[in-house]
């Protein structure tokens, strides 16, 4: 795997472009699925902000909703009750100001890693021709995929389809990124070079991004705000200010402060985790 | 993966790729299976038929009845490569096949496309699909008989018909096979609905596409066969009747053998085409292995 070029901090064309961001919201948003009389209430009265601009972590215990929240977010489902806003302005759909990177990938495998970045902007027309190319040939070389250009994903490893599929995203310059455990299933190594690579875009894009992990500790290293959710009915929990200065590197996962997130979270999810557990049998 | 290259031979380019593979090929045990194999067959058959003439297997031409008169110039039996109406029974059944299997297409993989991506449409049109399609094809013989005139029109029919409830269910469960997150990527990209048929429904149903049709010639041909031995005035099946009808058996074996030959290529046609297509598909399975 070749690893992803540094970013240099003098990308000029991304600095002089005016980047945006936006402030999403949930407003006592509840969904079920099912018929009316067994219906399974996957979402009970939620109501979360994600700042414009940061990066929100959300964790729970797994089969808590947590797609289901991304597919609120994303448009691709409307809530039962209650508002789902970016900006003020209701969710109707998705929408290429939202850009989800989903839990497998999904580039499209008929299509290379070239023509997978270059979908988006040519479906919608508004941009095209030869500067559309170059435009994605630079993010391409940027995520460190410049040689694998002309592959199809199939033939690239798992952190470089990551890689291929966030810029797919980015090069639609979306304000909100969202991110539905994008790095599950790769190897501890390659998720933990994606974390720090991620974490770097992120530095230099500043948008908003909503992140969904089950991983406590890619929780903490990425977040500025973590979103514990619990279960059974799921309702958010606590939402946990992590403040660790940025950029992050790996060390501070070892201080003093990170440890302290740490317990908090491991104490508030293990409780949500036993109540499902309990379910279970 | 890039290391690897740089200590790869180069590509041998034009003829010499030619030998490289031919030389490649036949480095492995596996064409000397299958040159065995087919010896070990025709031995089989030979000795059946001609060397120990076993039970009713002696009414039977055997391999070297059959070689004699299918490459002799003037065939006991009416039927040799040198004779003009081979070749006439050979091309009227080719040409039927191309008709019948184009149509077949043509109407089969759009219908089974909407099929699969429309419920509308698969609610109107599905059930009576499959109504239809359980109806062997020489039920159909009477029925068409009656609705087309002259010779044409019923055996194309007929082999169309088959080959046209293979394609369109394949299309239509090619578009079931696609992930749903493709769409939702599609669509999240902003996609109008033109492009996500064009984009993703088309390209990820070509791999089922391309099972359906390759299955689809060889219906096409067995039901054209079937038809033509009912209704037909030339074609390889009328020639198989023709010549039980007059006692002459090689030319019936003659007319079965041709029959494998071109199906097999016909199929092996279809897979070119397909592969040709799908080089994303190939690349997927090589990855796996196969």
């Amino acid at each position: 795997m070749s690893t992803p070029k540094t970013i240099t901090k003098a990308s000029s064309s991304a600095k002089a472009k005016k980047l945006t961001s936006s402030l999403v919201e949930l407003k006592n948003v509840s969904k079920s699925y099912g018929e009316e009389w067994a219906s399974d209430n996957v979402l009970k009265n939620i109501s979360v902000e994600f700042p414009a601009g940061e990066l929100t972590v959300i964790v729970g215990p797994s089969g808590c909703g947590k797609s289901t929240l991304v597919n609120l977010l994303a448009g691709f489902e409307k809530p039962d009750e209650g508002r789902a806003l970016i900006d003020g302005k209701e969710i109707t759909g998705p929408a290429k100001d939202r850009m989800v990177v989903f839990q497998e990938t999904a580039l499209i495998p008929w299509q290379t890693t070239l023509q997978n970045v270059t979908f988006g902007p040519k479906m919608r027309g508004d941009k095209k021709g030869p500067s559309l190319v170059r435009e994605a040939e630079d993010l391409l070389i940027k995520v460190g995929l410049g040689e694998f250009m002309n592959k199809y994903p199939i033939q690239l490893s798992g952190g470089m389809q990551r890689r291929a599929e966030l810029a797919r995203a980015l090069i639609n310059e979306p304000t909100v990124m969202i991110m539905d455990e994008p790095f599950r299933g790769l190897d501890a190594m390659s998720r933990s070079l994606m974390q720090e690579f991620f974490l770097e875009l992120f530095d230099e894009n500043q948008k908003t991004n909503i992140f969904v992990t089950s991983e406590i500790d890619e929780a903490i290293f990425l977040a500025d705000n973590l979103v514990i959710l619990s279960n059974k009915p799921t309702t958010v929990q606590t939402v946990i200010k992590i403040d660790l200065p940025r950029p992050r590197n790996y060390k501070m996962l070892t201080t003093a402060k990170a440890f302290k997130y740490r317990r908090q979270a491991m104490e508030l999810l293990h409780g949500e985790a036993l109540k499902s557990f309990a379910v279970l049998k | 993966m890039s290391n690897a290259a740089n200590t790869r031979i180069s590509e041998p380019q034009g003829i010499d790729m030619v030998f490289y593979r031919i030389k490649k090929n036949f480095t492995s045990v596996d064409p000397y299976l299958t040159v065995f194999g087919i010896f070990l067959w025709l031995f089989a058959y030979w000795v059946l038929c001609e060397g120990l003439q076993i039970w009713r297997f002696s009414k039977l031409p055997g391999p070297v009845a059959i070689s004699k008169d299918w490459f002799a110039f003037e065939p006991f039996q009416g039927i040799s490569i040198f004779t003009q109406e081979y070749y006439e029974h050979i091309r009227v059944s080719c040409q039927r096949i191309l008709i019948a299997f184009g149509l077949a297409t043509g109407l089969g993989v759009p219908l089974g496309l909407f099929m699969g991506w429309s419920r509308k449409v698969r609610d109107y049109v599905f059930p009576i699909i499959e109504t239809l399609r359980p109806i062997p094809i020489l039920a159909w013989v009477p029925l068409s008989i009656l609705l087309l005139p002259g010779f044409e029109g019923p055996v194309i029919f007929l082999a169309t018909l088959a080959s046209f409830f293979v394609t369109a269910l394949n299309a239509m469960l090619g578009v079931d096979s696609i992930d749903e997150e493709y769409f939702r990527a599609a669509g999240c990209l902003g996609s109008s609905k033109w492009d996500v048929f064009k984009n993703v429904v088309v390209p990820g149903a070509l791999p089922f596409i391309f099972t359906g049709l390759q299955i689809s010639i060889g219906v096409a041909w067995f039901s054209l066969v079937a038809a033509e031995m009912v209704s037909g005035d030339l074609g390889l099946g009328y020639l198989i009747v023709d010549a039980y009808m007059n006692n002459v058996t090689v030319p019936m074996v003659i007319a079965m053998i041709t029959l494998g030959f071109i199906g097999y290529f016909s199929s092996g046609c279809v897979r070119a085409l397909g592969n040709k297509l799908m080089a994303w598909h190939v690349k997927e399975l090589a990855q796996q292995g196969r």
